[in-house]
C-alpha cells in the first residue's frame, strides 16, 4: 500500500492498479464469486438444452439447420476479442492508456460484429426455416441459451463501452483500473460459454 | 428518507427485519387461515380456489420472504462486527440486495390485489402452474417476484462471502472465526451455486407462459420433471441455505450461557462444510415418486440418509458444551435448548423419509407436512428467536423483556407440537396434503382439531413477542456493551447500539473466541490492531432504490405484455413493451450513473471519535 501511494503521487501507478486498494481486491474477488454463480447459471442451461436437443416436434432439427461456417466466423470473432482484451489488460499494467483505448475499442467491435453475425442467424432460422421460440421445446431451449450468451454480450459491450468513457474522462486510477480488469475477466468468461455453446449446440448438433 | 439511503449494514439489517417481519406476519395470517379451514370436515369457510392460493402464498412468502429476511437481518446486523470490521465489502450492493428483495416481495404479495394470487403449490410443479391449468397472473406473479427477490439473495450471498473473506480483523484466521460467521460464509456458499438454477428454472416457466415456449410443455416436445429436477437442485440446497444460519447462531448462545467454549469447534467447522457439500447431491429425494427408477432412487436415498451423520455430530457438539457448564436459562438459551431436541425429531423423520420404499407411502401426505415444518420451524424459526432475543440488545441497544421472552418461548413451542406433531398421525393415517377439505370419520377430525388449536396457540406466542417489542422500544436504549456479561465474541466489545463506524480501532484478535479470551487473561477490552485515526465512510445513496424499483417496473410490464386492455393507451404501453422498457431504462440509467459518478465518500476524523 504504502509503496502504491509512492508511486501513484509521483504520477505513475503501480504495476498492477486494479489490486492496489481494498476496494479494488474485494471487486475481483467478489466477481470471480459472480462467475462461479453464472456457471451455475449457464449449467442449467446447457443441462436444459442437452435434455430438449432432440424434441423437435417435427420443426426443424439442429442437422437442417445449423451453417457451420457462419458459426466458425462468429467464433473466430469472438475468441480473437478475448485476446484483444487481454492485450488491453497488458497495455493497462504498462501504464500505456492510449494503448489500452485502443484494444479495449477493437474488444467492443469484434463483440459488435459477433452479436450482429448472432442476429442475422437467428433472423434467417426465424423467417425461412420456420424455427421460432413456440416451435418445439428444441427451439425454446436453443434461443434461450444462445439468447442468453448473446444478452451477455450485448451487456458487455454496453459496460466497456462505458468503461472507456469513464477512462478517457477520468484516466487510469486505481479506481477505474480494477473496474477495466473485472470487464476483462467478464469478457473471457462469456469467450469460455461459447466455446462450450460451439461444442454441445453446434458441432453436436451437426454431427451427434 | 434515510432509511431510503441507507448503506449502513446495521440499519439495512433493521429494515430486512421489520419487512421479513411484515411478510412472515403475512404468512403466519395465512396459516391461520388455512387451519381455520381444516378445523372440522367439510368445512366452507374457504373456497378450493382460495385454500390453493393461501396454501401456494403461505409457502413461498415463509422461506423466501420471512425467514430469509430475517435471518439476512441477522447476518447484516452481527456478521462485520463479529470479524472485527466496519462495514461489508459492498455497501452500495447491500443496500441494492435489501430493495431488490423488497420490491419482488411487493410484487409476489400484489396478486393478492390483482387478480388472484399463484394457486400451483410454493413448488409450482409443472404442468399445474402452466398456462393450461393456471390461466391467471398468479404464476407470473409467482415467477417474476421470486426472481427479483432472488436476485438481491444472490447479491446477499456474494457481499457476505467477500466480506468474510477479506475483512477479518488482523488475527482472525478462519479457524478462530465465529461459528456464526462460518455458518453465514457457508449459506452464502450454498446461495451462490444454488440460487442462479432458480433463476434459470423460473425464467424458462416464464417464457413457457409469457413467450409460448415450449420447454415443460409435453405437446410441444417439452418435460415436465425437467422443471422438478431444476427446482429441487436450487431447493434443496435452499433448506440448508436456512437451517445453517440457526446451526450457527444456536452455537454462539449455547457457549454463551454455558460458561464454556464450543464443545468440537473444528468438527463444528467441518460438519457444516459437509453438510452444505451433501445438500447439492440429494435433490431427487424429492422426486422418488417421479419414476427415476431404483439405481437413482437407492443413490439418492444413501446419499439423503448420510447427511444424518455430520448433524449428528453437531447436536452432539451442542450437548457436550452444555454438560458440565454453566448454563444460565436465559430467554435465547431457552430457545436454543428447545430447538435442540425439536430439531431432532425433525432429523429422525427426515431419514425416514430417505428410505425411498417408505416415502411411496409418506408421500403428499401431513407427515412430510409435519417433518419439513419440524425442521424449519421447530429448527429455524427457534433458531431466529434464540438469535433475535440474544442480539436484540446489540441491534436496539434494548434489552428484551425476560418474562415476556419466556411467556413466548412456552406458548410458541406448546403451540408449535400441538400444530403439527399429530400431524406425522394424520399423515400415518392417510390424510393427504393440499386438499382443503376432507370427510367425516375418517379420524381425522380429533386431531385437525387440535392441530389447529396449536396453530393459534403460536399465534399468541407470537403477539406475545410483538407486545414485548413494542413496549421495549418505549424504554430508554441503556443496554451495557455485553449485556448477557459472558459475551465471547467481538461484537459486545463496543457499544449497543454500535456507532456507525462500528470499531473506533480495528481490534486485534488472539484466539477463539477473542473477546473471551481478554476477559480470562484479565484484560477489560481489545487490545487494538491499529492508531485511532480517520475512519473512511461510503456515503448514502437513492441509487439502489431506483434500481430496485425499475425492475420492479420492468417485471409489472413484462408480465402484462400479452394482455388485452380495455383502453387502447394502455394496450399500447404494455403491448409494445414500452413499460418493460422504461423499467429498464430506470435500472441502466441508474447503474450508468452509478458507474460514471465516483462515489468518494466521507471521513470521520479522530477528533470526533474521541468526542464521543
Amino acid at each position: 500500500m504504502t509503496t502504491a501511494h509512492a508511486e501513484a503521487a509521483e504520477g505513475t501507478l503501480p504495476h498492477e492498479p486494479e489490486k492496489a486498494s481494498l476496494e479494488g481486491r474485494n471487486k475481483v474477488l467478489a466477481f470471480w464469486l459472480f462467475l462461479g454463480g453464472e456457471a451455475v447459471l449457464f449449467g442449467t442451461l446447457f443441462a436444459t438444452f442437452l435434455a430438449l436437443r432432440n424434441q423437435t416436434n417435427e420443426g426443424p432439427s439442429a442437422a437442417e439447420l445449423f451453417h457451420l461456417p457462419l458459426v466458425a466466423a462468429a467464433t473466430l470473432l469472438l475468441l480473437v476479442s478475448s485476446l484483444t482484451s487481454v492485450f488491453a489488460i497488458q497495455a493497462m499494467h504498462r501504464g500505456n492508456v492510449a494503448q489500452l483505448r485502443n484494444w479495449l475499442l477493437v474488444t467492443v467491435l469484434l463483440g459488435l460484429a459477433f452479436l450482429i453475425l448472432e442476429i442475422y442467424e437467428f433472423s434467417v432460422y426465424i423467417r425461412h426455416e420456420e424455427f421460432g421460440m413456440t416451435t418445439s421445446a428444441f427451439s425454446s431451449a436453443f434461443y434461450t441459451l444462445v439468447g442468453f450468451h448473446g444478452a451477455h454480450v450485448a451487456f458487455g459491450i454496453l459496460w466497456i463501452t462505458v468503461l472507456i468513457g469513464q477512462l478517457m474522462h477520468k484516466g487510469l486510477t486505481v479506481v477505474t483500473a480494477p473496474k477495466i480488469y473485472v470487464s476483462a475477466m467478464y469478457w473471457h468468461f462469456i469467450d469460455v460459454v461459447w466455446v462450450f455453446i460451439f461444442t454441445v449446440v453446434y458441432l453436436l448438433g451437426k454431427v451427434g | 428518507m434515510d432509511w431510503i439511503t441507507t448503506v449502513d449494514h446495521k440499519k439495512i439489517a433493521i429494515l430486512y427485519l421489520w419487512a421479513g417481519g411484515l411478510f412472515f406476519g403475512i404468512g403466519g395470517l395465512e396459516a391461520i387461515l388455512i387451519r381455520i379451514q381444516l378445523i372440522k370436515p367439510m368445512n366452507t369457510f374457504l373456497d378450493a380456489q382460495t385454500f390453493n392460493e393461501l396454501i401456494t402464498m403461505h409457502g413461498t412468502t415463509m422461506i423466501f420472504l420471512g425467514v430469509m429476511p430475517v435471518i439476512f437481518a441477522l447476518m447484516n446486523a452481527v456478521i462485520p462486527l463479529q470479524i472485527g470490521a466496519r462495514d461489508v465489502a459492498f455497501p452500495f450492493l447491500n443496500s441494492l440486495g435489501f430493495w431488490t428483495f423488497l420490491f419482488g416481495g411487493l410484487l409476489l404479495n400484489l396478486s393478492w390485489v390483482m387478480g388472484g394470487a399463484p394457486d400451483a403449490g410454493w413448488t409450482a410443479y409443472t404442468p399445474l402452474s402452466g398456462k393450461g391449468y393456471s390461466a391467471s397472473h398468479g404464476v407470473d406473479f409467482y415467477t417474476i417476484g421470486l426472481q427479483i427477490a432472488g436476485l438481491g439473495t444472490l447479491i446477499g450471498g456474494i457481499n457476505f462471502l467477500a466480506t468474510i473473506i477479506t475483512m477479518r480483523a488482523p488475527g482472525m484466521s478462519f479457524m478462530r472465526m465465529p461459528m456464526f460467521a462460518w455458518a453465514t460464509f457457508i449459506t452464502s456458499a450454498i446461495i451462490l451455486f444454488a440460487f442462479p438454477a432458480v433463476t434459470v428454472g423460473l425464467v424458462l416457466l416464464t417464457f413457457d407462459r409469457i413467450l409460448d415456449a415450449n420447454f415443460f410443455n409435453v405437446a410441444g416436445g417439452g418435460n415436465p420433471v425437467l422443471w422438478q429436477h431444476i427446482f429441487w437442485i436450487f431447493g434443496h440446497p435452499e433448506v440448508y441455505i436456512l437451517i445453517l444460519p440457526a446451526f450457527g447462531i444456536i452455537s454462539e448462545v449455547i457457549p454463551t450461557f454455558s460458561r464454556k467454549r464450543l464443545f468440537g469447534y473444528s468438527s463444528m467447522v467441518f460438519a457444516t462444510i459437509l453438510i452444505a457439500f451433501l445438500g447439492f447431491m440429494v435433490w431427487a429425494h424429492h422426486m422418488f415418486t417421479t419414476g427415476l427408477g431404483p439405481v437413482a432412487n437407492a443413490l439418492f436415498s444413501v446419499s439423503t440418509m448420510l447427511i444424518a451423520v455430520p448433524t449428528g455430530i453437531k447436536i452432539f457438539n451442542w450437548l457436550f458444551t452444555m454438560w458440565g457448564g454453566q448454563v444460565r436459562f436465559t430467554t435465547p438459551n431457552l430457545f436454543a435448548a428447545g430447538f435442540i431436541p425439536t430439531f431432532t425429531m425433525g432429523g429422525v423423520t427426515g431419514v425416514m423419509l430417505a428410505s425411498a420404499p417408505a416415502d411411496f407411502q409418506f408421500h403428499d401426505t401431513y407427515f412430510v407436512v409435519a417433518h419439513f415444518h419440524y425442521v424449519i420451524v421447530g429448527g429455524l424459526v427457534l433458531g431466529l428467536f434464540a438469535g433475535l432475543h440474544y442480539w436484540w440488545p446489540k441491534m436496539f441497544g434494548r434489552m428484551l423483556s425476560e418474562s415476556l421472552g419466556k411467556w413466548t418461548f412456552w406458548t410458541f413451542i406448546i403451540g408449535f407440537h400441538l400444530t403439527f406433531f399429530v400431524q406425522h398421525f394424520l399423515g400415518l393415517m392417510g390424510m393427504q396434503r393440499r386438499v382443503f377439505t376432507y370427510l367425516p370419520n375418517q379420524q381425522f377430525d380429533t386431531l385437525n382439531l387440535v392441530s389447529t388449536v396449536g396453530a393459534f396457540l403460536m399465534g399468541v406466542g407470537m403477539i406475545i413477542f410483538l407486545v414485548n417489542v413494542f413496549l421495549t422500544s418505549r424504554r430508554p436504549a441503556d443496554a451495557p456493551e455485553d449485556p448477557w456479561e459472558d459475551g465471547r465474541t467481538l461484537e459486545w466489545t463496543i457499544p449497543s447500539p454500535p456507532p456507525e463506524y462500528n470499531f473506533k480501532q480495528t481490534p486485534l484478535v488472539r484466539g477463539l473466541d477473542a473477546f473471551w479470551k481478554e476477559k480470562m487473561a484479565g484484560h477489560k477490552g481489545m487490545t487494538p490492531a491499529e492508531p485511532v485515526g480517520p475512519i473512511h465512510m461510503p456515503s448514502a445513496t437513492i441509487l439502489p432504490f431506483l434500481m430496485s424499483v425499475g425492475i420492479f417496473i420492468a417485471g409489472l410490464g413484462f408480465m402484462f405484455s400479452r394482455d388485452e386492455f380495455s383502453s387502447s393507451i394502455m394496450s399500447f404501453l404494455f403491448n409494445n413493451y414500452i413499460v418493460t422498457a422504461l423499467g429498464l431504462l430506470i435500472t441502466f440509467g441508474s447503474m450508468l450513473m452509478r458507474s460514471l459518478f465516483d462515489d468518494h465518500g466521507w471521513h470521520i476524523e479522530p477528533e470526533e471519535l474521541e468526542g464521543r
